[in-house]
């Protein structure tokens, strides 16, 4: 090919540089030595145009492959993608029922696409590509030329040729916008009907059975309908099928196998699916039915550009991902590579980096699939990998089955009945992190015992060698994690995670990682401590079960019973650690006794240190709802204490610029007009967010006010690991943005779904679903578990949307424990929250009737008349604010300098 | 609004503690009058010192001026022990800081500036103020 590949049709409309730009060179010159091939070597080379279509898993894994390795930055990438959106985990579409927020499929970092050589160009699918102008031309018109060309656009979901499958209620399950879909009918149809939503998935494959399990968390009923003759019949064989069935039935979806739908028959009443006729007469009502029953590579590019098409489909290519076109490469579930394309995500990665490694002039070649997979489904372990039938001339099979339990498990061994060549695990896989990475590779002892139930005999050990794979979707080797301790210096998961993306994609090796790093950790000699500091061996978890247990009520019984040998007095970090504790298991006011030497900076005298060391004020506005004549208190207080006001995001007004000798004043006022603490200054509730709700909004289905007014004096006060703030909306459009917050509550028809774990901030969260359709009552009484199990085993300073990522099962877990009490200590957790109901008080208040309180406030002991005179202001847009060292310095020539707070106080 | 009239504020100066006679000890406050393990300020001759009552009645003083910041705090940092030495921790960014030496025990936050520290007595309950130490106090030692 000799054609001068610069032939482009600039789009008229396109201020684009990499539709205007002219390459300088083919890769046929770039296979000449540089001097030839470079006639302008003088000038700035210009970059390779790579256009990727397709905008899924793969792409986004080319992309982020390819600014990472291309540090000269030679190559500018194109994504094309149909889907109107930025690439998303596919591999967790099923989550998007719990999670219900595209975002939280997020893949990698989103920063990659505001990487000035990347461009993502969303809801436009490529319709043509003409290769020897070397230009694709989308749906929308637009023209884009490639240097190099990546077909990344991956499978469609193949829609059975039955009767009636284009009938409304008939869904595909492969994009977003298809879960959203079946969502809302699924919905719908409940909201229409007294009686349970009746769905079938067609396909009892891994696909069908997360559709299964995505249908019951929908609250819909299932049938999986699977033509072979057991579940999961290409990854599990018959035995494990069976076992399979069981746990699946257990789940309550009922299995019909070797059973062939013949049509699909709508309902004369609704028009939509209503019944499947199968092939031996039986039949199925069914409101909704989902089709998963495979996948066909969008191989039609492919085909209209001429290229070698595999028997079964898919963009045939060579080892190193190239179809026989130059500069036309295949990457993903559409390349057909090694004879079969392959509908796992880790394949399709590893290919990704083939071509990137080949554009920056690698060798690489594609290593072969590694075809291990495990069931994505809550309640049912099913993992499969290498060999899993034993058709390896001469392996032998070890099973363990326990068909009572629904547990099967097979190990396919070599002839010397010690190499492992592949398993099947139904039921119990435990064992599969560490098991799959040892494929191909000579198992120490007894292959037996690696099946036997845990606590049984016990398998031995298994010390993973360097280049055993741990997490195939990222490829990263035992090594490579080994390495991120050793050399990177990594002390927690989340930091091996980030340094080597092992399990960032599917997470199921994540416990494996995990025991890796801990065992490197010990290796090196760096403690895996979760001491809280030099005073304590324990966590925070551990002290507040020890402190509780104990009955003990002071920071010195506390480190006497629990401190280190060279405990001492504590420090900035035990000590507010020991306060809050106690706060909620022997409740008392935060500057009683020895209690007021615990608190940190800001309890240390209830109010909020800013730069200068003066402090600001903030009442409680339960709910953001307030009097006329309140604001009216809280202005004359401002305006008589010189204060500087603001609103905050908690909506309520904060008042800076106290000093310490001025806030028992502020507060007598405050106090004396019916205001209470605001705690804006400790680690506890801060405040509860609402919307106006349905007392006056057009839209509000619930009182989202009343609500957030009762929830913030309920928990009022109440000391946590981290500060916690609620929000309360009044409808779906979530104008209080309480997704956002610890705790958020948001208004249905049928009552109140609440969320946790949101956060604003540095790492901002969206809360996740926790329970839905609660009663009032009800939603109190898991808000009030939810809390104070948080209280109890968080962290210090972990907030609720970390504890409940670290908290082992996650939120479902969680809801577990708060919803049915799995751990059986619901009444304990509803008892501390009576105790801190009962135990309540205005600390503000009560700091003002006790003069030793009081003392604490005092500006001199030996001068108590006197204020501090060094504080300094500037005036600025009609308030003071600190001077600034400059304007102190400068003091007359600059801003006017003005006095601080001190002023009198007219009464 | 109503202001006060403007009062130009001095800038504190960290490098003229105030010093007395190594014999001259100044009476400042009761022992009484300081809580165990919690800062307070006492006013010396315009120089504000904090004081801290350990739980064994010792009781040191150091600056109150929070070197890396400026602002006037050092008493209402939490009292404790690090490696048994009893340490304060600035309220504002928690430097560490050795009651007795003045030294700035981390490493961690950048310059560590070292602060003034005094010699305190305790006589027939009163709380006693001797002579300044530390970086700015050398010249009087
Ligand atoms: C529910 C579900 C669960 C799964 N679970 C697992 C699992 O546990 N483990 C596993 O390994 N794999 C799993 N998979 C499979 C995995 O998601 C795929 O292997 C992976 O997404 C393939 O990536 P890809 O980029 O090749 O294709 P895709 O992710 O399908 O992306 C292709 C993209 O290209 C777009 N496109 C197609 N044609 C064009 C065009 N002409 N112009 C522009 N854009 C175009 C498509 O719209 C699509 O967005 C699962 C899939 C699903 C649906």
């Amino acid at each position: 090919m000799n054609t001068s590949p610069s032939q482009t049709q600039p789009d008229g409309g396109s201020a684009d540089p990499d539709v205007a730009a002219r390459p300088l060179a083919g890769s046929t010159a770039a296979a000449l030595p540089a001097e030839v091939a470079a006639p302008a070597a003088s000038q700035v080379s210009a970059p390779q145009r790579v256009v990727v279509v397709g905008g899924g898993m793969v792409a986004q894994r080319f992309v982020e492959a390819l600014r990472d390795r291309d540090d000269a930055g030679r190559h500018h990438v194109t994504v094309l993608a149909e889907e109107p959106r930025a690439p998303y985990d596919r591999v967790a579409l099923t989550s998007y029922f719990s999670g219900r927020d595209p975002e939280a499929l997020a893949l990698g970092d989103p920063a990659l696409w505001q990487d000035p050589l990347v461009r993502l160009v969303r809801g436009d699918a490529v319709t043509r590509v003409d290769r020897d102008a070397r230009t694709v031309m989308t749906a929308s018109g637009r023209t884009f030329p490639y240097d190099e060309l990546v077909l990344a656009t991956g499978s469609d979901a193949a829609v059975p040729p039955i009767e009636g499958n284009d009938l409304p209620g008939v869904f595909v399950y492969r994009t977003i916008d298809d879960v959203a879909a079946l969502r809302g009918w699924v919905e719908e149809r409940a909201a229409a009907a007294s009686r349970p939503v009746r769905g079938a998935v067609i396909g009892g494959g891994l696909l069908g059975l997360e559709a299964a399990g995505a249908l019951k968390a929908l609250g819909a009923q299932a049938t999986v309908v699977q033509f072979g003759t057991h579940l999961m019949s290409a990854q599990v064989d018959l035995g494990g099928g069976e076992a399979l069935r069981r746990l699946i039935n257990s789940l309550g979806v009922a299995v019909r196998v070797n059973t062939a739908t013949q049509r699909m028959r709508p309902s004369r009443r609704t028009g939509a699916v209503g019944r499947l006729d199968f092939a031996d007469g039986g039949r199925l009502d069914v409101d909704v039915v989902v089709l998963a029953t495979g996948v066909r590579p969008r191989d039609e590019l492919g085909r209209a550009m001429g290229l070698e098409i595999g028997a079964r489909g898919g963009v045939v290519v060579d080892d190193a991902c190239r179809t026989a076109v130059q500069n036309v490469w295949a990457i993903g579930e559409v390349a057909c590579i090694q004879g079969a394309c392959i509908g796992l995500v880790a394949p399709g990665y590893a290919m990704a980096e083939v071509v990137v490694d080949r554009l920056l002039g690698g060798a690489a070649t594609f290593p072969g699939a590694d075809t291990a997979t495990k069931l994505k489904l809550a309640g049912v372990d099913v993992a499969s990998w290498g060999d899993a039938f034993g058709s390896t001339p001469g392996s032998m099979e070890v099973v363990w089955a326990d068909p009572v339990g629904g547990v099967y498990k097979k190990l396919v061994l070599a002839d010397d009945a010690r190499t492992l060549l592949g398993g099947v695990l139904v039921g119990d896989a435990t064992a599969y992190a560490s098991l799959r990475p040892m494929l191909g590779r000579a198992l120490p002892g007894d292959p037996a015992a690696f099946l036997l139930p845990e606590g049984g005999a016990g398998a031995p050990e298994l010390e993973l060698p360097d280049d055993a794979g741990v997490c195939s979707c990222n490829n990263v080797s035992a090594g490579t994690v080994r390495a991120a301790v050793t050399e990177h210096g990594c002390t927690d998961l989340a930091g091996v995670k980030a340094c080597t993306r092992a399990g960032t994609s599917c997470g199921s090796c994540l416990p494996l990682v995990k025991k890796l790093m801990t065992a490197e950790l010990a290796r090196s000699g760096v403690e895996v401590s979760n001491a809280l500091c030099e005073h304590f061996d324990l966590s925070r978890a551990q002290l507040y079960d020890a402190v509780r247990v104990a009955g003990l009520t002071s920071f010195s019984e506390v480190v006497a019973r629990f401190g280190t040998a060279e405990a001492g007095r504590g420090c900035d970090i035990c000590k507010p650690v020991v306060a809050s504790i106690l706060s909620t298991v022997a409740p008392a006011h935060v500057l009683d006794g020895e209690r007021a030497t615990l608190q940190d900076t800001n309890d240390h005298v209830m109010a909020n240190m800013q730069k200068d060391g003066t402090y600001s004020v903030v009442p409680r506005i339960p709910g953001g709802e307030i009097t006329p004549e309140g604001l009216l208190v809280i202005g004359q207080v401002a305006k008589d204490f010189g204060l500087y006001t603001k609103i905050t995001g908690g909506q309520r007004i904060d008042m800076f610029g106290a000093r310490i000798d001025q806030l028992p004043g502020i507060w007598q006022r405050l106090v004396d007009a019916g205001f209470e603490s605001g705690h804006a200054y400790g680690k506890s509730l801060r405040t509860v967010k609402s919307c106006v709700g349905s007392t006056w909004c057009r839209f509000g289905v619930q009182d989202s006010v009343g609500l957030a007014v009762d929830l913030e004096l309920r928990y009022r006060g109440l000391r946590s690991p981290h500060k916690i703030k609620l929000g309360v909306s009044g409808c779906a459009r979530e104008c209080a943005e309480a997704r956002g917050k610890d705790v958020g509550v948001i208004a249905t028809d049928n009552g109140w779904n609440v969320y946790v774990g949101g956060n604003g901030g540095f790492t901002p969260k969206h809360a996740v679903l926790l329970a839905e359709d609660l009663s009032t009552e009800e939603l109190v009484r898991t808000i009030d578990r939810f809390l104070m199990y948080y209280i109890r085993t968080a962290d210090r300073l972990q907030r609720t949307a970390a504890w409940v990522a670290d908290y082992e099962g996650g939120v479902d877990a969680i809801r577990a424990v708060v919803l049915e009490d799995s751990l059986g200590i619901c009444a304990d957790l509803d008892a501390a929250m009576v105790l801190h109901l009962e135990t309540y008080e205005d600390e503000w208040a009560a700091t003002l009737a006790d003069p030793d309180k009081l003392r604490h406030f005092r500006s001199f002991v030996n001068a108590p008349d006197e204020h501090d005179r060094t504080l300094a202001y500037v005036a600025e847009r009609g308030q003071a604010r600190p001077a600034t060292a400059a304007e102190r310095a400068g003091a007359g020539a600059g801003p006017v300098l003005v006095a601080g707070t001190t002023l009198e106080v007219r009464s | 609004m109503t202001r006060s009239p403007a009062l130009i504020a001095a800038t504190p100066d960290a490098a003229t503690p105030a010093v007395s006679p190594d014999d001259a000890w100044l009476p400042v406050c009761a022992l009484a009058d300081l809580a165990v393990e919690r800062g307070a300020v006492a006013l010396m001759d315009g120089e504000q010192v904090a004081l801290f009552r350990l739980l064994d009645d010792t009781v040191l003083a150091v600056q109150q001026h929070e070197p890396h910041t400026q602002a006037m705090v050092m008493s209402r940092g939490i009292v404790g022990t690090r490696g048994g030495r009893p340490v304060v921790t600035s309220p504002l960014y928690k430097q560490v800081f050795d009651l007795a030496s003045g030294e700035c025990l981390d490493t961690t936050k950048g310059e560590r500036v070292a602060l003034v520290t005094w010699q305190v007595e305790v006589r027939d309950g009163v709380v006693h103020l001797g002579s300044a130490h530390g970086p700015g106090a050398r010249a009087a030692a």
